[in-house]
């Protein structure tokens, strides 16, 4: 992490689109009128799902529909790293860098972004990609992984290696589909390929179980 | 809040408590000194900085005392009362290791800081600072910032504490500083570095325990033990707030709030704080006459000599007006004199306002500042507090944020910092508020405690008498004034306004007001004109007459003057106001006078003894004794009558009879950096109000 500031280059306002707008309502509907300043992550998330980032004119217009003060709104969206304060592209890509990742190989996948992309925080120059390096996101049983943020959705795309990634990168580019998830045929965070422990059929039959006596019956339970 | 006492044991002695008090204030109560830094007394507990641990016995960890209550504290496993240990190595062990993490990102430069010498975090250091610190990495700098022309940042030297944030924004209500970011990028600032725009932004300066946020115009002239420190009074408004003047040598260089609970607690607004430039600059130090038309300066004996001989002439053709700073020693002597000589013309409201000379409640706060506090219901009237008395009015929205005090207005619909409800403009809506039912005119015969303020807007305009009156019909009509309560205010906005109707400085039988010497004096049928510092009156409009102005700032009045007699500001002399709660007050000198400038009791002295009438009193003492003799009520030094006399004061009798004009009431205080002589003179006051007028003019800085 480091500072983060407000885009040098900000547009000159800001609305939300009807689409949007839906979303608005219904978060503000969840609190009382009075309360409604509990709405502020969310709104800022929307506006952020709008436009790829969240500009000063954002905060400006969310402040106001809050009633709150600006810098309260600033002090949020500062805060929060998930809300990118630059223009992203159009497949932001999180790639995390927290110790089990790293350990897992993260620093290969951070080369990756860096030849394919450019560097952390830029938008490359077709306007598809920008990466930056996060902090733990709670996937450590599949490391390394990334997170990939487009217009349909933030996904996690798990078990990565840099040939697994290269070919993610490639795929979207192309605009062709990439299913997210572990990348290299797990299940879930099940073993990889066949388990191989706790195999036994008895422990999953009952045969192992103890004998109990339940109370208030005659004998005891088979 | 429960009010139960509970035993609690501090380093071993036992001591009772209110339940709810936090364990730092109950390590006060035992006489234990608990050192902080995020934690203020007037402002909400964050608990961020961790310096004021404690060890609580039993417990495993130690305990920010500041964010912890008595009633949560574990008594002893044998029922003994819980025991908190304030001295214990342990304690001593936690706080250091607070102070070193406190300071890994400090910088340390406190050689060209100006907080030096008046820094919490250096005194606490030398009580729980490590020799020297084992961070060898390096240290994180901090963009600084622009806060408007009053704060200087250093914004490295911040150690987060956010009291500056909690200032504003639960006190002076302008929530603009904020905290952005987060972890060790944490950084304080103004949303886009915009000036703060408050009129109490000052404050964060003293609030600041380190040198992060410091005085710009105070920036690198001084160190806090080369100053001389006079304890005074503010006459930048009429709360008289409580001050203390810093001085080196012949200059003032800073002002400070001393506190006063019943005043200004521990506050002091923009102007009064940064005013002190103004005291050195635009300064009469000597004698002038005018000489064919250009003033040149001349000696005193020829200077008392043409005020003798002008003002021996038609006691009827002479008038005196007297301005917003004078103490009520200049006013005493003036009106001796002046009385002596015949004069009648003689008002001490340059602005005309249509009080005084009935019952001193009739022009008083008479709730008195802290009964803010007790109020339940507060309607201005033709005032806007935040521009007239910034430090009173955070205290009227401590009673809507607190508790929820409803609040309405008839006058500007300008932004008070607290939501209000806007009755109406003008007079109409204040006669027709007292006939309604329903409506906020319910809220104030429900109350309790209701107040009604009325400002200088609604008086000091031609029917000024007649709306005093109809205020006082709406206070009686809502019981606003009982035995035990009165809830009649006068908020004004002059520092010598009450002083100078307690000592009647008010036109005598046949005299002309402020309005009517002015007139007279455009049509020519004024010889002269004495305008004791007032500076704010239409000057053009003194015509033809020979002025004689005695004053400290060549402003306004000192331009238009034939003569001018220079006097001392009021950080110059001894001299006592009364505030705008009827609180006499006594002022200490910070410094000499400029020049060859006297003191204005003793310039009518000099005058007197010229004119013949030589005045009963040789000196400061021989004067007040004089003039409490006179007047018994200002012998009372620093009280506030309050609803003492509540019960005698018939508040439906006051002003005159007549039909209240719709013309809507303004406030008086235009700009509020430039409201009198000394703050027009001040380069500071003269930033703050260009930002003020223009803001993105200046935003581009």
């Amino acid at each position: 992490m480091s500072v983060r500031r407000l885009a040098d280059q900000q547009p000159d306002s800001f609305t939300f689109t009807k689409a949007s707008e839906k979303l608005v309502t219904f978060w503000l509907n969840k609190y009382p009128e009075a309360k409604k300043a509990s709405a502020v992550i969310p709104m800022l998330w929307i506006a952020q799902k709008q436009e790829g980032w969240v500009s000063e004119p954002a905060i400006q217009h969310i402040a106001e529909r809050l009633n709150m003060p600006r810098i309260r709104v600033y002090e949020v969206a500062t805060f929060y790293t998930m809300f990118n304060l630059a223009p992203a592209g159009e497949h932001f890509i999180q790639v995390c860098g927290t110790t089990p990742c790293w350990l897992r190989g993260a620093d290969d996948l951070k080369k990756v972004c860096e030849k394919r992309i450019g560097k952390k925080g830029v938008v490359s120059k077709d306007g598809k990609f920008s990466w930056n390096e996060v902090e733990c996101l709670g996937a450590c049983a599949n490391a390394p992984m990334v997170q990939i943020s487009n217009k349909d959705g933030d996904e996690y795309y798990e078990d990565l290696t840099a040939e697994s990634l290269t070919a993610l990168l490639d795929n979207l580019e192309a605009g062709k589909a990439i299913t997210p998830g572990p990348q290299n045929g797990r299940d879930c965070s099940a073993p990889e390929g066949e388990a191989k422990t706790l195999t036994e059929k008895s422990l999953y039959d009952g045969s192992a179980a103890k004998k109990l006596k339940l109370p208030n019956t005659a004998k005891a339970e088979a | 809040m429960s009010e139960d006492l509970r035993k609690i044991i501090v380093d071993g002695e036992e001591i009772e408590v209110p339940n709810s008090y936090t364990l730092l204030q109950a390590a006060e109560a035992a006489g234990r000194e608990i050192p902080r830094f995020c934690y203020h007394e007037r402002l909400s507990v964050a608990g961020n900085c961790r310096m004021c641990l404690v060890e609580l016995v039993g417990a495993p960890k130690p305990a920010a005392s500041c964010a912890m209550n008595v009633r949560d504290m574990r008594g002893g496993p044998n029922g003994e009362p819980p025991a908190m240990n304030t001295l214990s190595p342990m304690v001593k062990k936690a706080r250091e290791g607070v102070m070193e993490f406190l300071l890994i990102n400090h910088p340390l430069d406190c050689p060209i800081c100006d907080q030096g010498g008046e820094c919490d975090l250096q005194d606490q250091s030398l009580m729980y600072g490590r020799p020297q610190t084992r961070f060898a990495e390096n240290k994180r700098a901090v963009e600084d910032k622009y806060m408007g022309p009053l704060i200087n940042t250093i914004m490295t030297r911040c150690i987060q504490c956010t009291r500056c944030v909690r200032f504003v924004t639960e006190v002076a209500g302008s929530p603009e500083i904020g905290m952005i970011n987060r972890g060790e990028d944490a950084e304080i600032t103004t949303y886009l570095e915009s000036a703060v725009g408050s009129e109490l932004s000052g404050n964060v300066i003293d609030l600041c325990p380190v040198g992060a946020l410091t005085s710009k115009p105070y920036a690198y002239n001084a160190r806090p033990w080369e100053l001389k420190k006079t304890e005074t009074i503010d006459v930048m408004d009429a709360m008289g707030a409580w001050t203390r003047v810093d001085v080196r040598g012949t200059a003032v260089l800073r002002i400070l709030p001393r506190v006063n609970d019943d005043i200004n607690e521990e506050w002091l607004s923009d102007k009064s704080r940064f005013v002190w430039d103004g005291l050195q600059r635009q300064r009469l130090d000597k004698p002038y006459a005018r000489v064919k038309g250009k003033l040149s300066a001349i000696g005193w004996d020829e200077a008392l000599k043409i005020a003798a001989d002008k003002l021996s002439g038609d006691a009827k053709k002479i008038g005196v007006i007297a301005g917003d700073l004078c103490a009520l020693e200049d006013l005493k002597a003036a009106k001796d004199l002046f009385t002596s000589l015949g004069v009648t013309s003689i008002d001490g409201r340059q602005d005309g306002a249509k009080i005084g000379g009935g019952a001193r409640e009739a022009y008083l706060f008479n709730s008195t500042i802290a009964g803010i506090d007790e109020a339940d219901a507060i309607l201005l009237v033709g005032t806007n507090p935040r521009l007239e008395a910034p430090v009173l009015n955070a205290r009227i929205r401590r009673a809507w944020l607190e508790r929820g005090v409803k609040v309405g207005v008839i006058g500007e619909n300008a932004d008070l910092t607290y939501p209000y409800e806007h009755l109406g403009a003008g007079g109409k809506a204040l006669v027709e508020l007292g006939g309604k039912r329903s409506g906020f005119i319910k809220t104030l015969k429900d109350a309790k405690k209701p107040m009604i303020v009325l400002g200088m807007g609604a008086l000091t305009r031609a029917d000024g008498g007649k709306v005093l009156r109809a205020a006082g019909e709406l206070a009686a009509k809502v019981g606003a004034v009982v035995e035990g309560w009165n809830g009649f205010n006068v908020l004004h906005t002059a520092a010598s306004r009450v002083g100078a109707l307690d000592l009647g400085f008010l036109p005598g039988k046949g005299g002309k007001d402020t309005a009517g010497i002015l007139k007279a004096a455009n049509k020519g049928e004024m010889d002269t004109v004495v305008l004791l510092g007032a500076d704010e009156i239409d000057t053009a409009s003194l015509g033809e007459s020979f002025v004689i102005y005695i004053g400290h700032h060549g402003d306004a009045g000192a331009h238009r003057a034939d003569l001018i007699l220079p006097a001392p500001a009021w950080t110059e002399k001894y001299g006592m106001w009364v505030n705008t709660e009827g609180r006499v007050q006594m002022n200490d000198r910070a410094l000499f006078p400029k020049g060859e400038a006297k003191e204005d009791w003793a310039i009518f002295r000099a005058l007197s003894a010229k004119l013949g009438r030589t005045l009963p009193y040789d000196n400061l003492d021989q004067l007040r004794a004089k003039m409490i003799a006179d007047h018994p009520v200002l012998g009372g030094l620093d009280h506030a009558p309050g609803s003492a006399s509540a019960g005698a004061f018939d508040v439906a009798k006051i002003g005159e009879a007549g039909e209240v004009t719709d013309k809507p009431f303004v406030s008086p205080v235009k700009d509020f950096y430039l409201t009198n002589a000394v703050a027009r003179a001040s380069k500071t006051m003269a930033e703050c109000s260009a930002l003020k007028n223009a803001p993105a003019a200046q935003a581009a800085e």
